[in-house]
């Protein structure tokens, strides 16, 4: 059974996401953006070896981490025009490696954001730049740990796919898609209720 | 106060659906502990030392008589017969049961009440000056525009889970009484030369383990920019603030590291994507929400009323009340009241079932049914006659409210402490009864003059312990309790945080602790200075000196 929420459904994935293999080596733990000022997040990221070691399956559509990406775009230029590769971001990582190594993301059929922890809200911030800076118009996907309780604030932050944890139920999770009806606030998906609806004729 | 709109009343009601059913969810064990933890912080239940602990919301401090009896019936019907008042203008109950929160919610949603981010990692109550819309240094009531913030924050999606709290108090008064500088983000308003409605941002002030006066980031906002502004902080913040170590995790951290020239260019770099757009609030908003506040009917009086006069002159307990506990109002023969939840020997800022609908029922009577609650923990009837300033007073003591301590020594700031509180390194509250017990004496109160003392279980700081002219906090030594003392705090325009004046000391040692301070005081100050100013006068070495005495010394 699938685990994927899209346009209040569920139904099948037909990606693969690519992890590269854990090694032996030393972690490497990653510098926080463009704050050179903060020492370590004590957020890992990928060495050089294990993304040499990452085995990409020659064919169906992958998602690959940003970083194996960058390294190994030589020999996918094919397969990314064929429209088979999606982007994984980390949510440490800076949005603008994504957008430098795609000056424009639409050329992307899907990126997905990976969330660590649910307690790690820079996903919302990371989609909402996605849709609103880049106008990214293909399918922003939520994978990692998501549950049903970020599902509402994932959907108003520009994501259209949810890849509900593997332990839980998606199909009782869509209900939480619809938890407001009518929330306060502008977000990608609209704009202050104040200005949605007239409110002094309520 | 403002009143809901069925917009309004939707999302509370659909708030209460939704944490029914992730309560529902976490005792049928589909949710563990950890995942459940940020749903009901965001929900303001905790789990405490005995039971869980559930802050209700009083967005800017205000409640209506109605909303009071509810709280009220709650405290009876779920809880032990009272409620504590806390530093945030919020209301919480100690004693509830988890299965029965969601209950309780539904019963507040009745009365357009909720309990929506009053803890948990979000935008959190939006606090201001309890005496807002009424104080005669007022330049601008802010409270259509903290209503508008409030909504805008409300379960923002982007900043649902944020490193940490984040607090934002707006201020409208040429003297600050709501701590700007002391608060994530503090927006003051004030009107420019060309008489246009304009906020003074701070950002990065806060207390806890690195207390830090906010710095100012923005001189001067149109306020048609401020959600705007706002947002493109908090989002740098959601960005780039620590999320590996929840000490170094609020804003005040990011806005040192980084420094306030580079913090603020990233944020000006996000504010131009979002300047000007649909977050701007029009006039035609404002005024819509402003609308939204009662009018009130205030009567056309004199300047003075022969009766209160009469009574002031003949009866000294009245006439000390009314030196502490009432305040000048910008209409004419009205005064604001503070009803003292500060009785000798109470736990500060508590308030029982009765004493509640009591303080209804004086509202409903003598102040358009409306009531504020204070950061220092006390209740406000802001529209009251002079001509009823008698019976309020009469009323008030009858039911313990009308201790004539406001501003005083005894007018004690204290978080819940060890009592109740599981991050507690001590108790605060029996300190706070030991202090009012050894000044019970109101002559001697009255004659040590203002003076504010602000007592801390822990390094969270719930108590304000920093910004007190003398601050209390509970360390812990060895797993024994000790309290650390400093002095020279301040809140408002010129604050500053207190600095420690030794080594910490027991509990029972407390109250002669004070009494040395304020020995210190009366015997060194001029006629014109509060201890405040004694301290900035003199410094630590005095009081030092008399404190340690020769052990110090040996
Ligand atoms: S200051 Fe510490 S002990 Fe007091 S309420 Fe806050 S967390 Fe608890």
């Amino acid at each position: 059974m699938s685990q994927l929420i899209k346009h209040n459904t569920i139904v099948a994935d037909d990606w693969t996401r690519v992890i590269p293999p854990t090694l032996g080596d030393e972690v490497v733990r990653k510098q926080a953006g463009k704050i050179v000022l903060f020492k370590l997040h004590g957020e890992e990221t990928f060495s050089q070896a294990q993304i040499d070691a990452t085995d990409i399956p020659a064919t169906g559509k992958i998602i690959l981490p940003l970083p194996v990406w960058i390294a190994r775009k030589a020999t996918l230029g094919t397969r990314m025009a064929a429209g088979e590769i999606g982007i994984l971001v980390a949510t440490h990582e800076p949005i603008e490696h994504l957008t430098e190594a795609f000056p424009d993301l639409n050329v992307l059929p899907l990126i997905a954001v990976f969330v660590e922890r649910f307690a790690d809200g820079r996903n919302f911030t990371i989609g909402n730049w996605i849709r609103t800076r880049y106008h990214f118009k293909n399918e922003l996907r939520a994978v990692g740990d998501v549950l049903r309780d970020q599902l509402f604030f994932l959907k108003r932050s520009g994501y259209d796919s949810y890849l509900i944890r593997a332990d839980r139920n998606a199909q009782e999770a869509i209900a939480s898609l619809n938890d407001f009806k009518q929330p306060y606030q502008g977000a990608t998906d609209d704009v202050p209720v104040w200005r949605r609806l007239n409110r002094s004729q309520l | 106060m403002y009143k809901y709109d069925a917009i309004d009343q939707t999302i509370v009601d659909e708030r209460v659906a939704q944490y029914r059913d992730q309560t529902r969810r976490y005792l049928a064990g589909e949710l563990s502990d950890d995942e459940f933890r940020p749903l009901r912080l965001q929900n303001g239940l905790y789990i405490q030392r005995h039971a869980p602990m559930l802050r209700i919301a009083v967005p800017y401090g205000m409640l209506a008589s109605k909303q009071m009896r509810k709280l009220a019936d709650i405290t009876k019907k779920y809880d032990r017969g009272y409620g504590h008042f806390s530093t945030r203008q919020n209301l919480q109950i100690n004693w509830p049961k988890l299965e029965e929160v969601p209950e309780i919610l539904a019963e507040l949603a009745t009365v357009e009440m909720h309990a929506i981010q009053t803890s948990g990692n979000c935008i959190r109550n939006i606090t201001t000056d309890q005496f807002v819309g009424i104080a005669p240094d007022e330049v601008v009531d802010p409270r259509a525009i903290a209503e508008i913030m409030r909504q805008w924050s409300t379960f923002h999606p982007e900043f649902a889970l944020l490193p940490r709290k984040f607090k934002i108090a707006v201020s409208g008064t040429k003297e600050d009484r709501a701590v700007v500088q002391m608060h994530d983000i503090g927006l003051e308003f004030f009107k420019d030369s060309a008489n246009e409605l304009r906020i003074k941002v701070w950002v990065g002030g806060g207390l806890g383990r690195t207390p830090i006066l906010g710095t100012v980031i923005e001189e001067s906002l149109p306020w048609q920019h401020v959600l705007s502004y706002c947002e493109a902080i908090i989002r740098v913040y959601n960005i780039h603030g620590r999320r590996d170590n929840s000490y170094k995790a609020r804003i005040k951290i990011l806005v040192k590291a980084l420094g306030i020239e580079e913090f603020k260019k990233q944020v000006e770099a996000e504010w131009s994507h979002l300047k000007n757009g649909s977050l701007t609030i029009t006039e035609a908003e404002l005024n819509r929400v402003a609308q939204h506040f009662d009018q009130m009917p205030y009567e056309t009086l004199p300047v003075h009323d022969s009766s209160f006069d009469a009574a002031v002159a003949s009866n000294p307990a009245f006439a000390a009340w009314v030196k502490r506990c009432v305040h000048a109002h910008k209409q004419t023969g009205y005064r604001a009241v503070t009803l003292s939840l500060k009785p000798h020997g109470k736990p500060p800022g508590d308030i029982t079932t009765e004493q509640m609908h009591v303080v209804a029922d004086l509202a409903d009577a003598y102040s358009f049914g409306e009531l504020r609650a204070s950061h220092e923990q006390n209740l406000i009837l802001a529209d009251v006659k002079l001509s009823d300033l008698f019976a309020v007073w009469e009323k008030a003591r009858a039911a313990g409210l009308a201790t004539p301590n406001i501003g005083l020594l005894t007018d004690i700031i204290c978080c819940p402490g060890g009592d109740f509180c599981s991050l507690a390194n001590a108790k605060s509250i029996p300190i706070a009864e030991a202090i009012q017990m050894q000044f019970d004496n109101l002559d001697y109160l009255h004659d040590i003059g203002e003076l504010e003392l602000n007592i801390s279980g822990c390094m969270n700081a719930c108590g304000h312990h920093h910004v007190g002219h003398i601050g209390i906090l509970g360390v812990d030594k060895d797993s024994e309790e000790w309290y650390q003392v400093s002095i020279g705090g301040k809140q408002g325009n010129d604050a500053s945080l207190g600095s420690v004046i030794g080594r910490s000391f027991a509990a029972d040692e407390m109250p002669s602790v004070i009494q040395k301070l304020i020995e210190v005081y009366v015997q060194q100050r001029t006629p014109e200075e509060r201890f405040i100013d004694t301290v900035r006068r003199l410094g630590l070495a005095p009081f030092k000196a008399h404190v340690y005495g020769e052990k110090e010394a040996a």
